[in-house]
C-alpha cells in the first residue's frame, strides 16, 4: 500500500491513468493547468494543450467516439469557451467515458472573476462530480469515467483552487488493474451524432430521461454519505448548536467537518443532480439544517426548491471569495471571535509584478507614456495595469483586447474623435482566440496598433508550450505557427519590435499613432523567466545618481533606494537584476554601467 | 485562546502531537519546495498531511503563503488565524504580514533580509518599517536570521529556503535525518551538496 503526497490535479492525473484513460487536452489556466502537465509524463497517453478549451473539449468528445477514455481539462472561465461544445454534447453523450475537469477560483487568486462551474453541469443536464481531497480527486475520476459510460453523459469534475492546489495524502490501493473493457470505435448512428433539429429533438428527450436516472442514482451512490460527527480525538468545546447538520460538498466539506467536529454532515459528492429523497430525509433527522457551499446558493437553492427549510445559508455566509473554518464556525454559532484576528495595519502590499528581464516592461514603459486606450488581455502582461504604469484599461477575457479596439476605433470613428486605441496581447492568448478577433478586426474595417507580445511561451500559467513555440505539451518538436505571417495573411501590415529598446519603440508608436489604418506590432522576445535570460547585472554608479527617481519607472523590484546623509540615490539588488537595461534607458546622468564581478 | 480555536485546528490525536506550519515569503524563494520537504518528512513519520500552496499570478514577486499541517488526522487544509505553531519567514514584511496566524506560544523562524517590492519603491519618502523591531516586540523568542548571507556561504544565495528549514527544523516534531533523506531524494549534484550545507548551516545557528 503505497502512500504518496499529491496535489488535487496531479491525482486526478493518476485517477485518469489508472482507470485507463488515454485521451487528454487542456488549454493551460490557474488552478487547473496541472493536470495536464502531470499526464505528461505518462507514456502511452495522448496529452496536448489544445489551442483553445473549445479544441480540447470537442477533441476529446472525438477522442470518447473513437472508443477511448477523455478528459478535457481547463479553469473555469475555459469552460466559458467550451460550453458551445459542451452544451451540445450532453445531446450526443459519450462512447468511451468523457471527463470536463474544470477547476473553480474561489477568491480569484489568478482569475477575472469567480463563476461557479456547477451552474453548467445543471444548465448541460449532466452530472458534477465534486472531490474534497486529493485522495477523492483520484478516486472520482474513475469513478466519473465509469458514470459517464453507464449513462452515456460527459461528466464534470469539478475542483476549486483549495482542491487542486492543495496536498494531501493519497494512498494507492495494490488493487487488480481493472481491464476496461476496450469500447467499440464509433459505429455510424446519424440520429445519435448529428444535432440536426429533428434528431436533437429526440435526444433533449433522452437526455432528460437520462437526468432522471442520474438522480435516482444519487439516491443510492456511495459518494453521497452522511458522516456522524464524534467531536474528533480532542473535543474540547460543546457543541454551540444543538442537532447541527450541515450539506456540504468539496472543501466546504473539510471546512464544515473542522468547525463542527460533532455535526451531522450530509457530504455530497455530486452536486447535480441531487438526492432529493437523501436530502429530505436528512433534514428531518437534525434540528438545524446549515448549507456551506462556497460562491453562489447553489446546492441551497435547489433544496429551498425542494420545500426544505434551511437555517443556515447563505444568509449567514459570504457569496464571494472563499470560506474558512473560522467563518462557517462564526456565521452557523453567531460566535465570531476570529473576525478580530486580522492581519497587522500599515504594511505595504506586495502586488506581483513583471519579473526583472521581462520585455513586456518596455512596451509599458513606452505605452504610460501615450494618451491613447489600451485594451489588455490576459497574461503576464495584465500586470502593466499596476502602478507604475497604469497602461492597461482594459481586461476581459481571452482574446478581447484585439476584438475590443477594433470595437473602440469605429466608436471613436463615429463620433470623429481622431485616436488609435492599441491593443496588447500575448502569443498563446492570441493563438488562443486573438486571431478570430484580428481577422475581424481586418474584414470590418478596425484601426487599431495590436501589439503581439510574444514571448515563445505561456507565461502566467509556468510556461506552457503553444502552436507558436514549435515545441507539443511534451516539449517534442512539433509544427510552428509563424504568428507574423498568420498576421500578413489576414490582410495587415505587420512590424517587428524590440521592447527593450524603448526609444525606437516610442517613435514607432508616435508614428503609428499618426498613420492611417491598423497595424500589427510583433515583439519577439524570450520570456525571461522561462527560458533563463540574464545577462550580468548592472550596477549604478552612486556618485552620478542624481536621486531623480527617473529608472523607477521601470517598475522593476531590482532596484532599491537607499539614502546616504540626506542624499537618496538608486541601488541595484545584484541578485535579482538580469541585466537587461530598461532602467538604464531611461536614467539621464548615465548612472548604470555593468556590475564589476 | 478559545477553545474553539483548538478545534478548529482540527489537528492531532493525543498519541501524536502534529503541527501548524504558515511559510510565507515573496514568489521565487523556494517556499513551495520548503513546505513539500516538511510534508514528505511527516508523512514518513506516519502523519496524515495536508498542504495549501499558492500558485499562478501570485507567484510573480508577489507575496506567496504554503500552510502545512500535520497530525493524526487533518480535515481543512488551511491555518486559521492563531491557530498557528511555527511561522517560518523567508521575508520579514511578509512574516509580519502573516503573524496574526500565530498562536500565542507560537515559534518565529525568519530571514532577516527584505526584498524589495514596487510598493515599498513608492512609499520610499516615508520612514521604512523596522520590521525586525516589531517582529522582537511580538515575540521575544523569535529566531531571526541572515538567510541569504548564510545561503551564499553555503555556496548559493537561492538556497535561503534550506537554510531556513535547518534553522526551523528544531522545532519540528520530526528527526533531522527524515528531512535530510527527503532532500536527498529531490536533489542531485551540485546543487544537492549546495543544499544539505545549507540545511545544515541553518540547524547549527545559534542566536
Amino acid at each position: 500500500m503505497k502512500k504518496e503526497i499529491l496535489s488535487g490535479n496531479e491525482a486526478i492525473a493518476r485517477g485518469f491513468v489508472d482507470a485507463g484513460g488515454r485521451f487528454a487536452a487542456s488549454y493551460p489556466g490557474t488552478p487547473g493547468t496541472e493536470a495536464l502537465e502531470e499526464l505528461c509524463r505518462f507514456p502511452g497517453i495522448h496529452a496536448e494543450w489544445s489551442i483553445n478549451e473549445k479544441a480540447a473539449l470537442e477533441a476529446a468528445v472525438g477522442a470518447s467516439l473513437s472508443g477511448i477514455r477523455s478528459m478535457a481539462s481547463m479553469k473555469h472561465v475555459g469552460v466559458n469557451a467550451a460550453a458551445d461544445p459542451l452544451m451540445t454534447a450532453s445531446y450526443v453523450g459519450v462512447n468511451a467515458g468523457l471527463v470536463l475537469m474544470a477547476a473553480d477560483d474561489p477568491g480569484m487568486f489568478s482569475s477575472q472573476n469567480e463563476q461557479d462551474t456547477r451552474h453548467f453541469a445543471r444548465m448541460a443536464k449532466i452530472p458534477c462530480i465534486e472531490p474534497s481531497d486529493s485522495q477523492e480527486a483520484m478516486d472520482f475520476t474513475r469513478l466519473a469515467l465509469e458514470l459517464s459510460e453507464q449513462f452515456d453523459t460527459p461528466v464534470i469534475l469539478r475542483t476549486t483552487t483549495r482542491i487542486s492546489h492543495s496536498r494531501s495524502v493519497v494512498t494507492f490501493f495494490s488493487r487488480e488493474k481493472k481491464v476496461t473493457k476496450e469500447k467499440r470505435v464509433m459505429q455510424i448512428n446519424i440520429p445519435k451524432y448529428v444535432m440536426l433539429p429533428a434528431y436533437a429533438r429526440e435526444r433533449h428527450k433522452v437526455i432528460e430521461k437520462r437526468l432522471q436516472k442520474l438522480e435516482k442514482w444519487a439516491e443510492k451512490a456511495s459518494i453521497n454519505q452522511i458522516i456522524q460527527g464524534d467531536g474528533g480525538p480532542r473535543p474540547v468545546y460543546r457543541q454551540p448548536v444543538d442537532r447541527l447538520g450541515i450539506i456540504a460538498s468539496g472543501v466546504s466539506f473539510q471546512y464544515a467537518r473542522a468547525a463542527f467536529p460533532d455535526a451531522r454532515i450530509l457530504k455530497l459528492g455530486m452536486t447535480w443532480p441531487l438526492p432529493e429523497q437523501m436530502i429530505r430525509e436528512f433534514a428531518d433527522s437534525v434540528e438545524k439544517l446549515a448549507i456551506v457551499e462556497e460562491l453562489d446558493p447553489f446546492i441551497e437553492d435547489a433544496v429551498r426548491a425542494m420545500g426544505v427549510r434551511v437555517d443556515f445559508g447563505k444568509n449567514v455566509l459570504p457569496l464571494t471569495g472563499e470560506l474558512t473554518p473560522g467563518m462557517v464556525f462564526g456565521a452557523i454559532s453567531g460566535r465570531r471571535e476570529n473576525e478580530s484576528k486580522t492581519p497587522v495595519a500599515g504594511i505595504p502590499d506586495r502586488p506581483p509584478n513583471l519579473c526583472p528581464g521581462c520585455s513586456h516592461r518596455g512596451l509599458f514603459v513606452v505605452l504610460s507614456k501615450l494618451k491613447t486606450f489600451v485594451s489588455g488581455d490576459i497574461g503576464c502582461y495584465t500586470l502593466g495595469a499596476l502602478e507604475p504604469f497604469s497602461a492597461i484599461h482594459s481586461v476581459l477575457c481571452m482574446g478581447a483586447s484585439v476584438t475590443m479596439a477594433h470595437g473602440i476605433s469605429t466608436g471613436l470613428k463615429l463620433r470623429g474623435i481622431k485616436r488609435k486605441p492599441v491593443a496588447v496581447i500575448g502569443d498563446s492568448t492570441f493563438l488562443h482566440s486573438g486571431i478570430t478577433g484580428l481577422i475581424n478586426l481586418a474584414y470590418n474595417g478596425g484601426d487599431a496598433i495590436v501589439v503581439i507580445m510574444n514571448n515563445d511561451t505561456t507565461g502566467m500559467t509556468g510556461g506552457q508550450e503553444h502552436p507558436g513555440t514549435g515545441r507539443d505539451a511534451r516539449r517534442e518538436k512539433a509544427p510552428r505557427v509563424d504568428i507574423m505571417g498568420l498576421c500578413r495573411a489576414c490582410g495587415l501590415r505587420v512590424r517587428e519590435i524590440d521592447a527593450y529598446d524603448i526609444g525606437s519603440l516610442e517613435a514607432i508608436f508616435l508614428e503609428e499613432m499618426a498613420a492611417r489604418g491598423p497595424v500589427v506590432l510583433v515583439s519577439n522576445q524570450p520570456c525571461a523567466l522561462r527560458y533563463r535570460l540574464a545577462k550580468g547585472p548592472l550596477e549604478i554608479d552612486a556618485e552620478k545618481c542624481t536621486g531623480c527617481l527617473k529608472c523607477l519607472k521601470a517598475g522593476c523590484i531590482g532596484l532599491k533606494t537607499a539614502s546616504e546623509g540626506g542624499r537618496k540615490y538608486v541601488s541595484v539588488d545584484k541578485l535579482m537584476c538580469s541585466g537587461c537595461g530598461i532602467c538604464a534607458r531611461l536614467c539621464k546622468a548615465d548612472a548604470f554601467m555593468e556590475a564589476r564581478a | 485562546m478559545t477553545g474553539m480555536n483548538i478545534v478548529i485546528a482540527g489537528v492531532g490525536g493525543q498519541g501524536m502531537t502534529g503541527m501548524n506550519i504558515v511559510i510565507a515569503g515573496v514568489g521565487g524563494q523556494g517556499i513551495l519546495l520548503a513546505g513539500r520537504v516538511i510534508a514528505e518528512a511527516a508523512l514518513a513519520e506516519g502523519f496524515d498531511v495536508k498542504q495549501s500552496e499558492a500558485h499562478g499570478m501570485a507567484q510573480r514577486g508577489g507575496s506567496v503563503v504554503s500552510h502545512v499541517r500535520f497530525g493524526e488526522e487533518v480535515f481543512s487544509p488551511v491555518i486559521e488565524p492563531e491557530c498557528c505553531d511555527l511561522l517560518i519567514g523567508f521575508e520579514p514584511v511578509e512574516a509580519l504580514r502573516n503573524i496574526h496566524f500565530l498562536k500565542k506560544d507560537g515559534n518565529l523562524v525568519c530571514n532577516t533580509r527584505k526584498t524589495g517590492s514596487l510598493a515599498a519603491l513608492a512609499a520610499s519618502k516615508e520612514r521604512p518599517l523596522d520590521v525586525e523591531k516589531i517582529l522582537y516586540s511580538r515575540l521575544p523568542d523569535a529566531l531571526l536570521l541572515d538567510g541569504t548571507s548564510l545561503a551564499a556561504e553555503a555556496g548559493d544565495p537561492r538556497a535561503i529556503n534550506l537554510v531556513l528549514l535547518g534553522a526551523a527544523a528544531r522545532l519540528l516534531p520530526i528527526p533531522c535525518s527524515r528531512l535530510e533523506a527527503v532532500i536527498k531524494k529531490s536533489f542531485s549534484g551540485n546543487t544537492l551538496k549546495i543544499n544539505l550545507k545549507a540545511f545544515k548551516m541553518g540547524r547549527n545557528f545559534k542566536k
